[in-house]
């Protein structure tokens, strides 16, 4: 029957890269997740099924990067799996052949607008935005936090970049709060 | 008078105006120290009686030079002129006068000030009641004001951050720096928060030398190191004015205060959380006055104050000088003031013994005990140690009674100061903040040398703690000791009051006669006399005022006690603890995926929670609500309507258990739905009242996705979090919200089907999706899901895709929907038609409600156990005559009706006796053409075809109404299953 094909649009559609002072700020668009939870009792499972995906599960306030995946941790025996680079992958079907029933997997692509945020210095624009100590971050870092009463994630990706995700329905007010942060210290 | 030095930069010359008047000063100038140097002594009338005031200090504790800074929107009431930064082109303003500073009409007050002792207001305008909020407050609201308050938005941006550090230090005079320099070296995360513009604090004011140079100049030098450290954050302009747990202080950065107009973009002030692992206090000490008689004059300061204008402000209030002190460091000010060519007349000494200052007229166990006069000191009256009475001419009076440890902040956790006799003042107590500790003047260490070293030491211990090493390297400073005979006020012999609390106009014999009031407890003394309060908070009047009643009650100063400092230390702008949370940033918003969408078509948004959903979608030539409204609902009915059910909350519920977790939550079962069918269910609270409702589907053996209404779906997933993780721990169950993951839509209407037919890859047939259905579906070839639920009673579909899809499948459906005249109708046509329906929604789950109210009493299984189920049962809960849920129509089809309205029965008294419940949800219906609402009405149930007064008391209303069922439309529910 297939009469339609939908198009994408992106959070912060038309918005491309903005340049604040020394800061820049973009929406990327470009990767697919989903939240990970091991089922009652089946950690040990979990943890060998990521290693079969070549993925070793991060502790908490880290993230661990590999190829496709990269996970983040939420939470005791929970995670955020990320695939880069894959953003229509219907990333819970797969992660469902790859854990089987040892884990929960629910994709979370569309809950999320993921800001790449560059710069000199972001601990600078982050004291402005959370209580999380970014100074102090070191990449392969990643935790939650709440920017302008929203729950987001803050990740260290590499010196001079950070990723923050947040809820996609409130994307607009996450840029604007970042936009104003970084005017404020340029 | 300006004298020579100082730290100013004489080569630049700023313009400002105090009272509509222009002046000339420097940069590094204060309002304060600038109208000095311009021989302007009076800056402001007292709270009460209108006395001419003029500065007293020179810092923070100011009470009396309190003005208004700029004009316009940016006007601020109730600055102190010795804190505020002199800019080029400063405006500022005396306030509490009328109409001048120097012919201020509300001095009448002083006159009549023997009606005006403390307690008068209480004890006189009693009677009548009424007349106290209507007419005595606001006049005398009216005479006692402090500033005034622009009443325009303040056009300025404020801001907040988080910091993170090893040690805190607060304040950066000798000890601060000296601690600071000592963390810094050995690495440590340090902040150093002070709140003046230069660092140093006495240093600056003092003569001091510290090791090889001037101690201004080892200042100089030590934030210049400070400064090249990395590890090091000198926060400037910056007071920490809280101190909370866990080692959090609060700071105000006054970021941009010190120029006319902050910068495009930047905030003028940033309320700063820091986050600190331990935390040094170095705040210092401040200077408190001797009452006496006539102790308010301008021109009469204390005596350190002076000496911080005459050295750092090169600055002297006037031309002839006379000091009062019962201690040594009083004694500095006159040599201070010697060389710099001061005139010093006279040293009133109360003590009888110590040293002498040679080549001055210093008179031992000598008192002041009378000034004049009104708007500027003209002379003192001395009582010498042999009791007789010598006048001395002098323009300026420098008063020293002794210094108080400033140890506020030790305070805010309700740790009480103790008394610290060889000083005079309290020092701080036990149980002081954990993480703080105390160095220099503020624990009561008084010399340079003292302040130095346990700065240094302090913040090595602090970061031992830490287990970080630090070196003391120490230069050499004075160590003198510090000699006190407490003196706190000479006994007015010849008439004039001695005043305590100079802000507040707090008297010694306002003190006495609350102790005859028998107001003998510090904290009923305060409220009493009001000593402490306003913007200064007692800081130079409350260590006084405690020693005066202990004086008057025969007890010690530890007996009688201290009051409680609280945060914030000094006064706070709105404005900066909103940050940047004002107008449209006043929260988040939330956007649906067809907000875009939404947006060209011109609909009309409405808030839900931070939600915008759109309320109704206008077409050109309807010029009221209710035309589009009813457009929408009519056309729904007929044939088709859209509307982004985005918002409402879903939550993803997996894991073996989580048929028997949904079990427990929900009152009615689901452990025992199909897969690939979907259930309403309605969730209670535990004490038995309905909590939530909505439908969950079960897209698999081990899978739910539930939906909540919107504005419950955080609170809902937080109950159901907190029953997962500590109520029913060992549950196999995994929770998570994809409330945005998804774009959803319902589609409703006799022709939904056929629109769908039209995108949907698979057959949606009746036969292959039957009501109550659920599917996980393609829509050419993306991933979709379809659920066959209906709000609206009609065939009615929900179907969702990733959210990033939802633009293309809200145009989508539009453009497929155009062969049957479909609309997208908004949250105002959504209510219509669920009221027409008869389903509940937020109006009736509205906390008070049962199921057995809202006529749902059957689906409370009683063949499991769930949340409430138990106590929906008690007594009260299932009374027969009890509210239920019933439709209302007007007998008189013409008359509209009015949410909020209450039943009473035709003939019986308007009043709450016989009031029989109240309407709750209230539509016109366009398909059934007048007004219709849902409410709870005593044994409703019983009731159907009665007649009924609505009556509405608030709105004049009373219109005669017909119960009847709430389903008004399709009440066997043919049309959802077609």
């Amino acid at each position: 029957m297939a009469k339609i094909k939908l198009a994408p649009m992106n959070a912060l559609p038309g918005q491309g890269a903005v340049t604040i002072g020394a800061v820049t700020i973009v929406e990327n668009a470009t990767i697919a997740l989903a939240s990970l939870a091991s089922r009652r009792g089946q950690a040990q499972q979990v943890s060998k099924a990521a290693k079969k995906l070549g993925l070793d599960l991060p502790g908490p306030g880290k993230v661990s990067a590999s190829t496709p995946y990269s996970a983040l941790w939420l939470g005791p025996d929970q995670w955020m799996i990320f695939a880069p680079g894959d953003v229509d992958l219907d990333i819970a079907a797969k992660l469902d052949v790859g854990f089987g029933p040892a884990a929960s997997i629910t994709e979370q692509t569309g809950g999320w607008v993921c800001l790449d945020v560059t710069g000199p210095d972001l601990p600078a624009l982050f004291e402005r935005l959370c209580a999380i100590d970014t100074a102090a971050m070191k990449p392969g870092q990643g935790t939650r936090t709440v920017i302008e009463h929203l729950g987001c994630y803050v990740l260290c990706v590499q010196t001079g970049q950070f990723r923050v995700l947040g809820p996609r329905s409130s994307a607009q007010s996450l840029h604007h709060a970042l936009a104003t942060a970084a005017a404020a210290i340029a | 008078m300006r004298l020579s030095g100082g730290q100013i930069d004489r080569s630049q010359t700023l313009q400002f105006t105090f009272d509509g008047k222009t002046y000339l000063g420097h940069p590094g100038d204060t309002l304060a120290s600038a109208l000095l140097a311009n021989d302007v002594r009076l800056m402001g009338r007292s709270f009460k009686y209108h006395r001419p005031r003029g500065a007293v200090a020179a810092g923070s504790e100011e009470p009396n030079a309190i003005v208004e800074l700029r004009s316009g929107a940016r006007r601020e009431p109730n600055t102190r002129a010795t804190t505020a930064e002199l800019f080029d082109g400063l405006e500022a303003q005396s306030q509490n006068r009328w109409p001048s500073l120097r012919f201020d009409m509300m001095a009448v007050n002083d006159l009549l000030s023997p009606f005006f002792a403390a307690g008068f207001y209480y004890k006189t305008f009693m009677w009548p009641k009424a007349f106290w909020e209507k007419l005595y407050e606001p006049i005398i609201r009216r005479a006692a004001g402090l500033g005034r308050a622009s009443m325009e938005p303040d056009p300025d941006s404020y801001d907040k951050g988080f910091l993170h550090c090893d040690l805190l230090i607060i304040g950066a005079g000798p000890a601060g720096l000296s601690a600071a320099l000592t963390a810094g070296r050995a690495g440590a995360r340090v902040i150093l928060a002070d709140e003046d513009f230069t660092p140093g604090g006495r240093l600056n004011s003092e003569t001091f030398a510290v090791g090889q140079t001037s101690g201004a100049d080892w200042a100089k030098t030590a934030v210049a190191e400070l400064v090249s450290l990395p590890n090091v954050r000198l926060m400037t302009r910056t007071t920490v004015v809280g101190a909370f747990d866990h080692g959090i202080y609060s700071a105000l950065e006054r970021v941009l205060d010190h120029l006319a107009e902050p910068l495009p973009d930047k905030p003028r002030q940033i309320l700063w959380r820091i986050y600190s692992k331990r935390a040094l206090l170095c705040a210092g000490a401040i200077e408190r006055p001797i009452a006496f008689a006539n102790n308010d004059r301008p021109g009469i300061m204390l005596a350190g104050a002076l000496r911080s204008y005459a050295n750092r402000w090169a600055v002297v209030p006037g031309k002839q000088v006379a000091l009062f002190i019962n201690n040594d460091d009083g004694l500095r000010t006159a040599t201070d003031l010697v060389a710099k060519g001061v005139n010093v007349l006279a040293v009133v000494d109360s003590r009888t013994s110590g040293p002498k200052l040679p080549g001055l007229n210093h008179y031992q166990g000598a008192v002041v005990i009378g000034t004049s006069s009104r708007h500027g000191l003209t002379g003192i009256k001395v009582r010498t140690a042999e009791g007789s009475s010598i006048s001395i001419a002098c323009d300026v009076l420098g008063v020293s009674g002794g210094w108080n440890p400033n140890v506020a902040l030790t305070s805010h956790h309700r740790s009480r100061p103790i008394w610290d006799d060889a000083i005079a003042g309290f020092v701080p107590g036990a149980n002081i903040p954990a993480g703080l500790s105390v160095a220099g003047a503020a624990m009561g260490a008084f010399s340079t040398m003292a302040a130095l070293r346990t700065g240094a030491e302090g913040a090595a211990a602090a970061l031992a703690d830490l287990g970080i090493t630090a070196r003391v390297d120490l230069p050499e400073a004075e160590d003198r000791a510090f000699n006190i005979t407490p003196l706190w006020h000479v006994p007015p012999h010849l008439g004039g009051r001695a005043w305590v609390d100079l802000q507040n106009d707090v008297t010694v014999k306002d003190i006495a006669l609350a102790k005859q009031e028998n107001f003998v407890s510090v904290e009923h003394l305060k409220r009493y006399t009001t000593l402490g309060m306003a913007t200064d908070q007692g800081k130079t009047s409350n260590v006084t005022g405690l020693a005066v009643m202990a004086e008057l009650t025969g007890k010690t100063i530890p007996e009688t006690g201290t009051t409680i400092y609280r945060p914030p230390y000094t006064p706070v702008a709105m404005g900066a603890f909103a940050g940047r949370s004002v107008g449209a940033d006043f929260r988040p918003v939330r956007l649906t995926p067809s907000h875009k969408w939404a947006t060209e078509q011109g609909a009309v948004f409405v808030e839900v929670g931070m939600w915008l959903r759109a309320q109704w979608f206008p077409r050109p030539g309807e010029t009221t609500w209710r035309q589009s409204v009813d457009r929408e609902a009519l056309a729904t009915r007929a044939s088709v309507g859209i509307c982004d059910v985005t918002t409402l909350g879903k939550i993803d519920v997996q894991g073996t258990d989580a048929g028997a977790f949904l079990d427990r939550v929900y009152a009615n079962t689901f452990s025992s739905l199909a897969v690939g069918k979907v259930r309403y269910g309605l969730m209670l609270r535990e004490d038995g009242m309905a909590m939530d409702d909505g439908t969950t589907a079960r897209m698999g053996d081990h899978h739910y996705v539930m939906t909540t209404t919107t504005a419950n779906a955080v609170t809902v997933f937080r109950h159901l979090e907190f029953c997962r993780q500590c109520l029913w721990p060992d549950l196999d169950v995994q929770l998570i919200s994809t409330t945005e993951a998804w774009a959803q839509y319902s589609v409703a209407g006799p022709n939904a089907r056929k629109l769908l037919e039209n995108l949907v890859d698979q057959d949606i047939s009746d036969a292959a999706l039957p009501y109550m259905g659920c599917s996980h579906i393609t829509i050419g070839g993306l991933r979709a899901r379809l659920f066959r639920i209906s709000f609206s009673g009609e065939l009615a579909y929900e179907i969702a895709v990733p959210t990033r899809y939802g633009d293309a499948l809200i145009r989508a459906l539009v453009a497929a929907g155009q062969p049957y005249d479909v609309v997208v109708y908004g949250t105002e046509a959504l209510g219509v038609m669920r009221v027409e329906k008869g389903h509940a929604a937020g109006n009736e789950l509205n906390g008070t409600t049962s199921a057995l109210t809202l006529g749902l009493g059957k689906m409370v299984s009683r063949k499991k156990d769930a949340i409430g189920v138990v106590l929906s049962g008690r007594d009260g809960m299932t009374a027969a005559d009890g509210l239920r849920l019933v439709g209302f129509k007007p007998v008189d089809p013409a008359k509209p009706l009015a949410a909020g309205s209450h039943f009473i029965a035709t003939g019986s008294p308007t009043d709450a006796e016989h009031d029989d419940g109240y309407m709750t949800s209230v539509v016109y219906s366009p398909n059934l053409g007048h007004s219709i609402g849902l409410g709870l009405l005593k044994s409703g149930h019983d009731r159907i075809g009665e007649r009924l007064r609505m009556v509405n008391p608030l709105k004049d209303m009373e219109t005669e109404v017909e119960v009847v069922s709430p389903h008004f439309i399709d009440p066997q529910g043919e049309r959802l299953r077609g």
